[in-house]
């Protein structure tokens, strides 16, 4: 499509047009076609996100409308019009003005964006300077009033100070700041809120809507999250392999995506509808793009392709701002309803398999010349914990509850301070040495980064023998060479694979070579630190599948460590929600989703965007950050967050209460309505 | 048997150096991942001509190594008796440049003495007069010639290198003309072609040698009439030996102890970390003073245990390396406990933990393979930094043996020379171009070593 977009269902006028852009990057004999033909519309007021997976050129679309592209990048065919101005033409210079004057941008990173030597009050005063004629000589007001448009409590404070003052969203804060400083007609935010907390998300995207409604500023948001697509976008564009396969309206997309590829993603999301049975995946990969694409880009992995589409590229089907890519009408797509194998959850048994009781696991703080301990990080403070065969517990909390570190105190993998860890009736703290070692391969760990997890100077032979080697199982080198090919085969890679390095796979057949070394030495609990939230949503359904099969092959235990609800509703029997070190509440997983009686839970979880625009949430508003470890709060650790807090709760820990079977919490508010039939069954109320 | 080999203690070290480097070119060769950087390193056309550069003065300096005693006549029983003065395949080779002595300075291709001298004429008058060289342009009857004498040797010394060069390629090429018309014009050969280039003018230079050196002193003659040009050719082998055998001798204790700190932690990082903080607050330059006069003194109060001069220039030659290793290891060990204290937070090191696999198997599976392209990229760094520091202890007395042929050693000797009126100034000269050539080259070589191998700047390209 090369037709101007014509602005004829908005009565706004476009600010930002884009025309055939392609981008391309490397070698220009055999260029990555990052950007390949993408036309859009920005008009006034409203947002469009940009949806799609890694690596499908999102980000190279903003980073080629703010020409800062990466060293061997280059725009070689386009047009980008703002507000009339083509932006391509315009020598450096100028569009210099422009960026961060007329087009504003805010990255994924607030942590590396912002200069930690420089006071933020100056970081932004320099955007105000350049882009601010108005308020160059004294900027300081004006930016005390960016801080206070952003939401930034007591601006005239935190001018002063410097990042690492600052938590993560207030950065994300000042860098909207920065970016606001310009008042900017479109704002380019690329995943704004991925490196952030659901909570801290909900709080930013609210902001960014607020600010939206006072500007008029068109925004694109970039993100790979169609729950945060849902919740913000006024106009949706789905990327795949270079091109937007599907435009559209948010609410229309979601009733009725007409692309193949959007049909699928939605199929491959996981929800507490589809328990009972495996995800839709899609199979194969994305292409690389450093080839031309004579046909359809996801031919390959089409399920409704015809005929038509073996011969020709696809057309656009329907006006530019609102079709999609494709040969076949709408009610040609014809998606077979997979036949997905059932899932089965297995009942609970009596006999925990792994029991953890008032766990503590303190880092001393030490400062001065002698090193002497002065305080502690109580990231894990009292946890109890009961894990049984066959079933998956989650473990929920937002980044520092201590969550990862309670799954590395369980394996032993950190030494506790404290607490009690038993494994099949043997107690792991007080082990130690060769029995300990022998004991291991009875409890394995898969780590969240596929990237990280795995020698990189190693075959994935030697990493997935590696367990063996060390158990001394397996027997002879040929012996254990058969049966890494069987493991591989159980997770779904060819024999192949042997002999390549890790590097050589992509980040969801990484984490499958993960999965396979930790069922080498035949596990009988796996703990599984965040291991989708690396990865994109197709390949996050593909890696569920499998682990949910061999839980029901292989009788595994899982400790699912995770901040994504949808994952845990989706997998989890059982939900422990994590707050500053503490469990404060506890039960099977239905219950906690729809019934959750701590406020910190009720918040956590209606921060979650969900994936319908129908779905009006009233989203539980948050303040502030969690406090650190090293100094919780006295009292209640939620009191000063939560909007229910009463006088004792600033005065006594609460006692963990059960208020049915199995679903525990710990709250004054909880406990108090619970009096007649309270049993105490901790006695970690001690206040601190 | 003409001769009968000799291994000195540096000889034994540069062939356990090269058994190394020969073991891990094989390893390399077998594990693609590690091939990836040095296909980087030949993608460079620096790299390229660097490496040419670098391979002539390796090259001599493995002549020089090969060490031998000539025999010299045979003994009652008709077993031959060898000569106690040890010799160099180098030193056989450019015999020439040895044995053309002159009396006294002379400058380059001068064909009479820098000094004046009572000359007796034919007829008996005596004046004071330059007199003709022993050697040097000896070959000519009208010392005036000597311009067009030396045009003439160098046109031939070019044309010589020329067809050497010429013979190399087709040689690569297996005598196929068209082989190598092809591979020439070939847009993808760029950095071979440098090297190529490299290459030509490298072998000129040797031409020019040829032709050049056997009939003048090209870089003239020192105080006692030496050669100064086989004094610099002598001069390679030490530089190179102190550049590589330092590292290889303080390779080992840095490796070991970096990632023993940075990977156990706790007591045995603080004794590591007290041993090479102490270590690096001590002046180096003071240390090695020490140690090198303390060696000094006990050589000449047991002159009867050496069997040669040589051997025990040799020993000094070695210690000095020594010792320049016990003072340069610290930088290394503090990198890779860093670099260790980084790896063993990585998820991988966790998960061999989780399997139960010891202690050692993880230092040298997980950890020593990671920190190679440290070690790597610090022993390139360093080894013009060694050369240079060579130069710098013989100049203030405290380096190699005086009897040793080294560039500080000219340049020390150069101090006084230059202080006279008129100035000799072609023994600094001499000097000074070969470091010059051969740090240029190894700095420019480790620049692209460290861009390939640094895993931070491989993923921005």
């Amino acid at each position: 499509m090369s037709e101007v977009a014509k602005p004829e269902r908005s009565p706004e006028a476009p600010v930002l047009q884009v025309q055939g852009l392609k981008t391309h990057l490397g070698a220009s004999h055999n260029p990555v076609r990052a950007v390949d033909g993408v036309d859009l519309t920005l008009r006034r007021g409203e947002t469009f996100v940009l949806v799609g997976e890694s690596g499908c050129g999102k980000s190279m679309i903003a980073l080629s409308l703010m020409r800062l592209l990466p060293p061997g990048g280059r725009i070689v065919a386009g047009e980008v019009l703002l507000e009339g101005r083509s932006l391509l033409d315009l020598p450096e210079v100028a569009m210099r003005g422009e960026r961060g004057g007329s087009i504003g941008m805010i990255f994924q990173e607030p942590m590396t964006s912002l200069n930690p030597v420089m006071t933020v009050g100056r970081q932004v005063a320099e955007a105000v300077r350049l882009h601010d004629p108005q308020h160059a000589g004294d900027s300081r007001p004006r930016v005390i009033e960016l801080f206070r448009q952003v939401g930034i409590p007591d601006p005239e404070r935190r001018v002063d100070e410097y990042p690492h003052q600052l938590s993560g969203g207030m950065k994300q804060r000042v860098m909207i700041a920065i970016a606001l400083a310009g008042r900017p007609r479109v704002l380019i935010a690329d995943e704004p809120t991925t490196a952030l907390d659901v909570t801290i998300q909900a709080q930013v995207l609210e902001l960014l809507k607020d600010l939206q409604r006072e500007t008029g500023m068109a925004i694109m948001l970039i993100t790979h999250d169609l729950g945060v697509v849902a919740e913000t976008g006024d106009r949706v564009g789905v990327m795949y392999a270079g091109q937007l396969v599907e435009t559209a309206d948010v609410r229309p997309f979601f009733a009725q995506p007409r692309h193949p590829y959007s049909r699928k993603l939605f199929r491959a999301l996981p929800g507490p509808e589809k328990r009972d049975q495996g995800l839709d995946i899609i199979p194969g990969m994305v292409p690389p793009l450093d080839q031309p694409f004579p046909l359809c880009r996801f031919l390959d992995r089409c399920e409704a392709a015809q005929a038509v589409c073996r011969e020709a590229p696809p057309p656009w089907q329907g006006s530019p701002g609102d079709g999609y890519r494709c040969h076949l009408a709408v009610d040609q797509i014809h998606l077979e309803a997979p036949v997905l194998p059932p899932r089965r959850h297995a009942a609970k048994t009596d006999r925990p398999l792994m029991q953890a009781r008032n766990l503590q696991m303190y880092f001393p703080i030490r400062r001065g010349v002698l090193r002497r301990t002065v305080g502690h990080v109580r990231a894990v403070d009292g946890l109890d914990l009961d894990l049984y065969p066959s079933r998956t517990l989650a473990l929920v909390g937002e980044s520092g509850c201590g969550k990862t570190t309670a799954g590395k105190a369980l394996l032993q993998l950190l030494r506790p301070t404290g607490g009690s860890v038993r494994f099949d009736a043997q107690e792991l703290t007080r082990l130690k040495g060769e029995p300990l070692r022998r004991l291991r391969r009875q409890f394995q760990i898969i780590f969240q980064d596929p990237a990280s997890s795995m020698n990189p100077r190693m075959l994935v032979e030697d990493i997935v023998a590696e367990g063996m080697v060390a158990q001394g199982l397996g027997g002879s080198r040929a012996d254990r060479r058969q049966r890494v090919a069987r493991l591989l085969d159980q997770v779904g890679l060819p024999e192949a694979a042997l002999r390549r390095y890790p590097h050589e796979f992509s980040g969801g057949q990484r984490q499958r070579i993960a999965i396979a070394r930790a069922l080498a030495v035949e596990p009988r609990l796996i703990v599984c630190d965040e291991p989708t939230s690396a990865l994109d949503v197709s390949v996050q359904a593909q890696v569920l599948n499998l682990l949910k099969e061999l839980q029901q092959e292989l009788e595994l235990s899982y400790l699912f460590i995770t901040h994504n609800i949808a994952v845990v509703a989706y997998l989890a029997d059982e939900v422990a929600v994590m707050y500053l070190g503490r469990i404060v509440e506890q039960g099977p997983v239905s219950v906690i989703l729809n019934q959750a009686l701590h406020p910190y839970t009720q918040a956590l979880l209606s921060a979650v965007p969900v994936p319908d625009p129908a779905h009006h949430r009233s989203v539980l508003r948050l303040e502030g950050d969690m406090p650190s470890p090293a100094n919780p709060p006295v009292g209640c650790h939620f009191h000063e967050r939560c909007p229910r807090a009463e006088a004792r709760c600033r005065e006594a820990y609460p006692p963990m209460v059960e208020i049915d079977a199995g679903h525990r919490a710990a709250c004054w508010l909880v406990s108090e309505g619970q009096d007649e039939q309270v049993s105490d069954i901790s006695s970690k109320g001690e206040s601190e | 048997m003409p001769f009968q080999p000799v291994i000195l203690a540096t000889d034994a070290l540069v062939y356990l150096l090269i058994l190394l480097a020969g073991i891990s070119a094989f390893y390399t060769h077998r594990h693609e991942h590690l091939q990836m950087p040095w296909r980087q390193v030949g993608r460079s056309r620096t790299a390229m001509g660097a490496l040419v550069v670098i391979g002539f003065y390796v090259v001599i300096g493995l002549l020089d190594t090969l060490h031998y005693r000539p025999a010299n006549g045979t003994d009652a029983q008709g077993n031959p008796r060898y000569a106690t003065e040890v010799m160099s395949v180098l030193d056989w080779a450019a015999t020439p440049l040895r044995e053309h002595r002159e009396k006294t300075y002379s400058a380059p291709f001068s064909t009479h003495l820098y000094m004046r001298e009572t000359v007796e004429l034919p007829d008996g008058s005596k004046v004071r007069d330059y007199p003709r060289l022993k050697w040097g342009g000896a070959h000519l009857a009208d010392p005036d010639d000597a311009a067009m004498d030396i045009v003439q040797r160098s046109l031939l010394g070019i044309l010589v290198g020329a067809g050497l060069w010429l013979g190399v390629l087709l040689i690569f090429a297996r005598g196929r003309w068209a082989v190598m018309r092809g591979w020439w014009q070939d847009p993808a050969h760029g950095p071979q072609r440098t090297a190529a280039w490299t290459l030509l003018v490298m072998l000129s230079l040797v031409g020019l040698s040829l032709t050049l050196a056997g009939a003048y002193h090209v870089f003239g003659t020192d105080k006692v009439g030496e050669d100064v040009f086989y004094q610099s050719l002598k001069s390679i082998r030490t530089g190179l030996v102190i550049g590589t055998l330092t590292t290889l001798v303080m390779l080992p204790a840095a490796i070991l102890l970096g990632i023993m700190a940075g990977y156990f932690r706790g007591w045995v990082d603080d004794v590591i970390q007290y041993l090479y903080t102490t270590l690096s607050s001590v002046p180096g330059v003071l240390l090695i003073a020490a140690a090198v006069l303390m060696m000094q003194i006990y050589m000449s109060n047991h002159q009867d245990e050496f069997n040669s001069l040589t051997e025990r220039a040799d020993l000094r030659l070695l210690f000095l390396c020594l010792i320049l290793g016990v003072t340069s290891w610290t930088s290394l060990c503090r990198l890779l406990r860093g670099e260790t204290l980084k790896l063993r937070q990585l998820e991988y090191v966790q998960a061999a933990q989780a399997f139960g696999v010891g202690h050692f198997t993880t230092l040298m599976r997980h950890i020593l393979p990671n920190v190679t392209h440290i070690v790597l990229i610090v022993v390139v760094l360093d080894f013009s930094g060694l050369v240079l520091a060579e130069a710098v202890l013989s100049y203030i007395n405290i380096g190699v043996d005086p009897n040793t042929n080294s560039w500080g050693n000219m340049i020390n000797s150069a101090r006084l020379e230059l202080a006279r009126d008129p100035v000799v100034w072609w023994s600094l000269a001499a000097a000074f171009v070969f470091m010059f050539a051969l740090v240029l080259a190894a700095n420019l070589f480790a620049d692209v070593v460290r861009d390939a191998f640094d895993p931070r700047l491989r993923e921005r390209s």
